[in-house]
């Protein structure tokens, strides 16, 4: 793997001064029973930076996200070696609360998921689970995830709606508001645009731009432009394998390995 | 380089090569044309190749618009960025090595009338044959995307600021020995200008093909020669 450590075309987009490594990925191997799904993998995922993942269909970047926050607990059969290590600490270990790392690690899915209660309530739940507040406290939380979620002008008036009543766009944002409402660090998304429309997705990129300010953040896509548009940092996967990790800058122009340039621009298969 | 799973994609870069590779043979011609029309007094060779100018503008027009076209429908990256970008870089060159040639051309034809000795346009002639050796190895390194014969053209200028050097002092000594040369002299110092500049041209190509080869800027300033800027005729 080539990782592009020496930032010498520092982006525009990346802030000066040294990253830090929010996450750390290290020697992680991935089993879907004996199936080896992801072939040691060591990559940073650095604070409030984000990272897009790409790489074709079943190279491993969705089971690479899942396994940020225990998502394959799940299921029977599945299992992780390796580490990862946020702030420091082993997630992977058996001591580990899955649910306190859920709140820690949120994540935004690529179908929107509202659940079938208010928008309110779609907010409110979550944070219910993890902390105890006082109505108007809860009243404060659930605008200021919707502001957050540039939501808030939108929905402001019908906050009792049903949540499954907004457009796909705006159901989207909702699922964010209720991620960013359990205050959490690191957000995961997975192909979060590749069900919306064109302005919807563009909010969407807008949003994640704005929420890279207090969050670490990751992005699976299939949608190359939208990997160079939102991401600071790009890592291609291929097989199960990291290729390349590098600026997003440097990938899209001038990536290191020849599979990363061949996939990019479509050279591939 | 494998080839794009869309195969229009590969159609439309074919098109900008084919397109800038017959710009390229506009421009040496031009190049030769007009240093043979100073040589031999060539009025009419002079004038065609003025006309020849806007043939090469057309064609910059077409790269550019076929380019944007690519960029707008592709959206490329990586190799297929840079290449497009250097089509849009080397036709600018190309058509800026056009309009000198052009130049050279319209002075031929300004000093046509004038009486001189031939030999001081053996300077000149000397160095064009540079330029234009020059002007071929980079056309063939773009279309070979070959960054080390870039790099050999890139590496080479310096040899035709050597000579521009001593042309620009020959012109200076015959315009100081007698100043019914000035006009002619004064022409042909520009004209051979004109051709420093085209070896110039010649060295972004170079730079411009080891940044869609590698995707990083050449390295380290380039050999420079060119004094003139700094000389005086109390040094002749």
């Amino acid at each position: 793997m080539s990782t592009g450590t020496n930032r010498q075309p520092a982006s525009p987009a990346i802030p000066a001064g040294p990253l830090t490594e929010k996450v750390s990925v290290r020697n992680l191997k991935f089993y879907y029973g004996n199936n080896l799904a992801l072939k040691s993998i060591d990559l940073p995922l650095y604070d409030r930076i984000v990272t897009a993942f790409i790489g074709p269909s079943g190279c491993g970047k969705s089971t690479l996200l899942r396994v940020l926050n225990r998502m394959y607990d799940l299921y029977p059969g599945q299992h992780a070696e390796g580490e990862v290590l946020i702030d420091g600490r082993n997630v992977l270990g058996p001591d580990q609360d899955v649910n306190a790392l859920r709140a820690k690690v949120g994540m935004v899915f690529q179908k929107p998921t509202p659940f079938p209660m208010s928008i309110y309530d779609n907010i409110a739940f979550g944070v219910r689970l993890y902390e105890k507040l006082g109505k108007s406290e809860m009243d404060e939380r659930v605008e200021s995830s919707l502001r957050r979620a540039a939501l808030w002008n939108e929905v402001k008036d019908k906050l009792n709606a049903s949540g499954q009543s907004l457009s796909g766009g705006q159901q989207q944002r909702l699922c964010i508001a209720r991620t960013v409402a359990v205050k959490p660090e690191v957000i995961l998304f997975d192909e979060p645009c590749s069900a919306l429309d064109p302005i919807s997705t563009s909010k969407v990129e807008e949003l994640i731009d704005e929420l890279r300010a207090d969050y670490t953040i990751a992005i699976v896509t299939h949608n190359m432009q939208q990997a160079a548009r939102v991401s600071q940092f790009t890592a291609f996967m291929y097989l199960g394998e990291l290729v390349e990790f590098a600026e997003t800058a440097k990938i899209f122009t001038a990536p290191s390995d020849k599979r990363t340039q061949d996939y990019i621009t479509g050279r591939f298969g | 380089m494998p080839e794009h799973i869309v195969t229009s994609f590969d159609a439309e870069l074919e098109l900008l090569r084919s397109k800038i590779a017959e710009m390229g043979g506009v421009a040496e011609k031009m190049l030769d044309d007009s240093t043979r029309a100073l040589v031999r007094r060539d009025s009419a060779l002079a004038r065609q190749v003025i006309e020849a100018d806007s043939r090469l503008d057309n064609l910059q027009r077409e790269v550019e618009e076929n380019a944007v076209a690519t960029i707008a429908r592709r959206q490329p990256v990586a190799v297929d960025l840079r290449d497009i970008v250097s089509a849009i870089r080397v036709a600018g060159d190309v058509e800026r090595i056009g309009d000198l040639a052009k130049n050279t051309s319209k002075r031929v034809l300004a000093i046509s009338s004038e009486a001189h000795p031939a030999k001081i346009v053996v300077g000149v002639q000397h160095m064009s044959d540079l330029v234009q050796a020059q002007l071929k190895d980079v056309l063939d390194a773009y279309a070979e995307r070959n960054e080390q014969k870039a790099l050999d053209v890139w590496s080479r200028d310096d040899r035709i600021d050597a000579l521009y050097n001593s042309v620009f002092r020959e012109l200076l000594t015959y315009m100081m020995e007698d100043t019914r040369n000035i006009t002619y002299c004064t022409h042909l110092l520009f004209l051979a200008k004109n051709i420093e500049r085209i070896g110039d041209h010649t060295t972004n190509i170079a730079e411009t093909i080891y940044y869609v080869t590698t995707g990083e800027a050449v390295a380290g300033e380039r050999p420079k020669g060119d004094t003139t800027s700094f000389t005086t005729t109390g040094e002749i």
